[in-house]
């Protein structure tokens, strides 16, 4: 009644006054009731830190390398002293475990309270949570640190394995694979991969690889087919299995060519590419590969490579990658796990990252675009001595599609794990 | 009876839990129907044949070499000073976990290992390691040999518990002044007596060497690997039908380990029947010269190989740059341990608690079930005996899995009752064998002396059976805490990461990390235990009424 008297009193500025009014108690309406069951990214950034004070975070990351282990407990100091979040690091050997206990936890049934709160993942597995309605988001672009990210130049922190991220997970480091060997005993190492199995031949017993499924010995697979491939493009679809065996040929003659030669002879692999290194570094081998460009500086720098060793061009581009961060959808632990993913973005995290003498994992911000003091940062670690070492450059080829991935271990198994 | 009980609940979920998704079941999978699929993937798994064989030929070959080398080393051994310097080193090396063994045992024998680099090259003329693969070999050799390692002194434990409740001498020398010689001797007449009390013991080790999975990741092969740890990848693959062929493979492996103890029983039978003809008739020596140095050497040669995988840890936590063919780092520091402290520190207090608590609630319901027994003046029932020694017989693999999805549903997956729950399973079993026979052979004079002065049955058990029992007890709470240190797969399933110990995280450290950071972790996971060890040995000494 009183609204229709108004109304009619007052005229159209009443009528207009009218609908505002009750166009402004919808919308705190709706916004209540938004915010009560919104995504903790709707919500304002200060919000978000009130609520990570105290929360126990659980990062699932891969634990196989000292430097990843080192950069990850700092960072755990970090969020602890900055912002009141336990980050533990459970390292897991594959990722892959861990998208199993999410399924484990998707038919029992579970929908919060989680037992994990952050994974550390891309490619392949991103892809399978993705699908299975498993994550949390989108949250990435909301994170005030997502700005500094050079979306433009480093297309893959959007875009990963050719599926967009769509906000569902954020970027924290780019890496390629960087092949290095000891120079005091490779004279002439081999421009390409042609040269290397010409190489292997002269020098049998000197090179191997991680065996598949290690993402590096997968991305190693990836790398020769990519090379050796007539059509690249096909890479870039969805892998068919009625023509696969036709497509992926090059790569199995390529192998069948080299195993023969191969550390062992082909009959054992390292299962990760530390252990790649260290057999290097025991001169067990004489070429190795990693998926970390700084690699050599680093290793050098922690006493794990000689100064001897270098990092060599093979092939006129290797392919790179970005990795990223996700959080399950029934973490129990939200707001602390978005803090920790915008931490692993600031320029303070990345610049120790990028550090040779920490890890050295590229940084996935526009270093240009950064505020004089966090760019600063990155400048002094271009003045480290063995800033020549981390910067070594190869074109990046973009990763293949993630289902190639599972198609190319399962045939590798088939192949050469009888 | 309860007590079973509440351990064979697990053990039966598990099981169920392993067995329903090998034949299809899976749930939350839209299809909840019974089939053979996951056993036709398994049948086309590539490198089954050859994980099979791996499993067999190492766990079978580690048993009966260890039991050989057992035999022979007492047989000719007892009772000289060599035994008792074995003897006494058997505590610490049992307390060794099998992850911190294997990662020093693998360091020893590579072809760029310690070895190779105390003869290179002023022996062997090398500038690069040779190439030869026993670590990490196809046929499961190097498993092998780690293995041996490890079982060697937990039979010569059990044969030495065995022989503490048997007059040897006495029958030793009866049998030799009747013409044999002291192999002979021991071989016919002592070992068929104590042969019943090693059997279930046997059988354990048996099972276990056929199942591990912690020591084959190190040090067995890798393309393909063991059953067990194909199995263990292929239940954390993402592919829910790569999952359901792992439950297949681990009912597999069940079945393996089932056929293998039964092969051993009948083995023992054959064996009886002739060997009663070798005892009554046979000749008094028994190729004597050549077992008694043989069992010296191989003895001895393991116990040297052990403490320097022992020492190759130690060695490598304080290194910094250790490259080949140095015999020594050429450069120390303390940095691995400073960096690596946050982590030891929070690791090494999740499994101080769970080996304490395990344990210490293994021994009371030890305890509980032998005092319940003897006031029911039961005998020992065959029957709760191998239900009390199930989980030692049934690979880890087998069963953790079905529990971990039951832990899911009770919704108490990660949290410190499962995995304490879990180390029971395992733990009670060890403590049972431990302690059960030195309790069940207590002189039963004592007992009713103090009952027969009015003292009622709880009060006789405190003061009584408990001071008398102080050095077995201590025994096997030992026994008990570095079996829950030990163990990988009842940590890592109920645990999901949230509960981690030194033993899941130098096993995934093993994979390629850092031989300073694996030094570091490695030596941390043998210390617990061994101060646990030496303080029982030391309760153990002061107690034990010399026989």
């Amino acid at each position: 009644m009183y609204a229709r008297q108004v109304w009619l009193a007052e005229g159209w500025v009443g009528n207009v006054v009218f609908r505002v009014s009750w166009s402004a108690v919808l919308i705190v309406f709706v916004s209540v009731m938004h915010c009560a069951f919104a995504a903790a990214d709707d919500r304002p950034w200060p919000d978000v830190l009130e609520d990570a004070k105290g929360q126990a975070v659980y990062w699932h990351a891969w634990g196989g390398d000292r430097n990843v282990n080192q950069y990850i407990d700092w960072v755990a100091d970090e969020v602890r002293s900055q912002f009141g979040v336990t980050l533990r690091h459970v390292k897991v050997r594959n990722i892959s475990e861990t998208v199993t206990l999410l399924m484990a936890e998707k038919a029992a049934g579970r929908s919060q309270d989680g037992r994990i709160d952050l994974l550390w993942l891309n490619g392949e597995n991103f892809a399978a949570l993705k699908s299975e309605d498993l994550l949390y988001g989108p949250f990435a672009e909301s994170l005030p640190n997502f700005q500094l990210v050079d979306t433009e130049n480093k297309p893959t922190t959007v875009k990963d394995f050719t599926i967009p991220t769509e906000g569902f997970e954020s970027p924290w480091g780019m890496a390629q694979l960087i092949f290095y060997a000891d120079r005091d005993r490779v004279k002439e190492p081999p421009n390409n991969l042609d040269e290397l199995a010409f190489w292997l031949q002269n020098n049998p017993g000197r090179f191997t690889y991680p065996a598949p499924p290690d993402f590096t010995g997968t991305t190693w697979l990836k790398q020769i087919l990519w090379t050796l491939i007539s059509d690249k493009d096909r890479l870039y679809q969805p892998v068919q299995e009625s023509d696969f065996v036709e497509v992926s040929k090059p790569l199995w003659e390529y192998l069948d060519l080299i195993h023969p030669h191969l550390w062992r002879s082909g009959r054992t692999f390292p299962q990760t590419y530390p252990a790649l290194r260290q057999l290097l570094s025991d001169r067990e081998i004489d070429i190795a590969f990693s998926f970390n460009p700084a690699e050599v500086a680093n290793a050098i720098l922690n006493g794990s490579l000689p100064p001897s060793v270098a990092p060599i061009k093979v092939g006129a581009a290797t392919i790179g990658n970005t990795h990223f961060v996700a959080i399950p959808r029934t973490s129990g632990s939200v707001e602390g796990a978005l803090v920790v993913a915008n931490f692993l973005l600031s320029p303070r995290a990345q610049a120790h990252k990028a550090d040779p003498r920490v890890w050295g994992d590229p940084t996935v911000l526009d270093v240009v675009r950064l505020p004089a003091d966090a760019a600063q940062l990155f400048a002094d670690i271009d003045r480290l001595p063995t800033a020549n070492d981390s910067k070594f450059t190869q074109s990046i080829a973009e990763e293949p599609h993630p289902s190639w991935t599972e198609m190319l271990e399962k045939e590798w198994r088939n192949r050469y794990a009888r | 009876m309860a007590i079973v009980v509440l351990f064979m609940v697990p053990i039966l979920a598990g099981l169920l839990g392993t067995a329903l998704p090998s034949f299809g079941y899976w749930p939350g999978d839209s299809t909840r129907a019974l089939h053979v699929q996951p056993w036709r993937d398994l049948a086309d798994a590539p490198g089954l044949g050859q994980a099979i064989f791996t499993s067999v030929f190492s766990g079978v070959g580690a048993t009966v070499l260890s039991l050989v080398i057992a035999v022979s080393f007492t047989a000719s051994w007892s009772n000289s000073k060599i035994s008792l310097l074995v003897s006494r080193s058997t505590a610490p090396l049992l307390a060794v976990p099998h992850a911190a063994f294997a990662i020093g045992f693998a360091f020893l024998f590579i072809p760029s290992g310690w070895l190779i680099r105390i003869i290179t090259p002023w022996l062997s003329g090398w500038s690069a390691p040779p190439d030869y693969l026993f670590i990490q070999d196809l046929h499961g050799v190097g498993l092998m040999v780690a293995l041996v390692c490890k079982e060697l002194f937990f039979l010569l434990l059990v044969m030495q518990a065995a022989l503490s409740q048997i007059d040897a001498q006495k029958y030793l020398s009866v049998t030799r002044t009747l013409g044999s010689w002291p192999v002979c001797a021991w071989l016919k007449v002592i070992f068929p007596m104590i042969y019943p009390q090693i059997r279930l013991p046997l059988y354990a080790v048996l099972a276990y060497s056929l199942s591990v999975v912690d020591m084959s990741m190190i040090v067995g092969p890798a393309t393909p690997p063991s059953l067990s740890v194909l199995a263990v990848n292929w239940m954390q693959d993402p592919d829910i039908g790569t999952r359901l062929q792992g439950a297949a493979a681990a009912l597999l492996l069940f079945g393996i380990v089932v056929i293998a103890v039964l092969g051993w029983r009948g083995l023992e039978k054959i064996v009886i029947a002739c060997g009663r003809a070798w005892i009554f008739n046979g000749p008094r020596t028994f190729a004597e010269k050549f077992t008694h140095w043989i069992s010296g050497i191989a003895t001895s040669l393991i116990l040297v190989v052990s403490g320097f995988a022992l020492i190759s840890l130690v060695l490598w936590s304080f290194a910094d740059v250790w490259r080949f063919p140095a015999a020594l780092p050429s450069e120390f520091t303390l940095r691995t341990w400073i960096g690596a402290w946050d982590g030891l520190k929070v690791h090494s207090i999740s499994t101080f608690i769970l080996a304490i608590v395990s344990g210490a609630v293994a021994l009371l319901l030890g305890l509980g079930i032998l005092e319940n027994e003897y006031w029911k003046g039961a005998r020992p029932k065959v029957a709760g005996q191998f239900f009390l020694y199930m989980p030692l017989m049934i690979p880890q693999v087998s069963f953790l899995f079905g529990l971990q999805v039951a832990l899911v549903y009770l919704n108490i997956d990660g949290s410190w009752l499962a995995v304490v729950w879990s180390h029971l399973v395992f733990v009670v079993p060890y403590v049972f064998l431990i302690f059960a026979d030195p309790f069940r052979n207590l002189d039963p004079r004592f007992t009713k002396t103090a009952l027969s002065l009015g003292k009622p049955p709880f009060t006789v058990l405190r003061t009584v059976k408990i001071p008398l029992l102080k050095a077995p007890m201590a025994i096997a709470f030992a026994v008990g805490f570095s079996v829950s240190v030990s163990q990988y797969l009842a940590t890592l399933f109920p645990g999901v990461g949230k509960i981690q110990t030194l033993t899941t995280e130098a096993v995934t450290l093993a994979a390629g990390g850092d031989r300073r950071d694996l030094g570091a972790y490695g030596l941390a996971q043998f210390m617990l235990p061994l101060i646990v060890f030496s303080i029982a040995a030391a309760v153990a000494a002061r107690h034990t009424r010399t026989l």
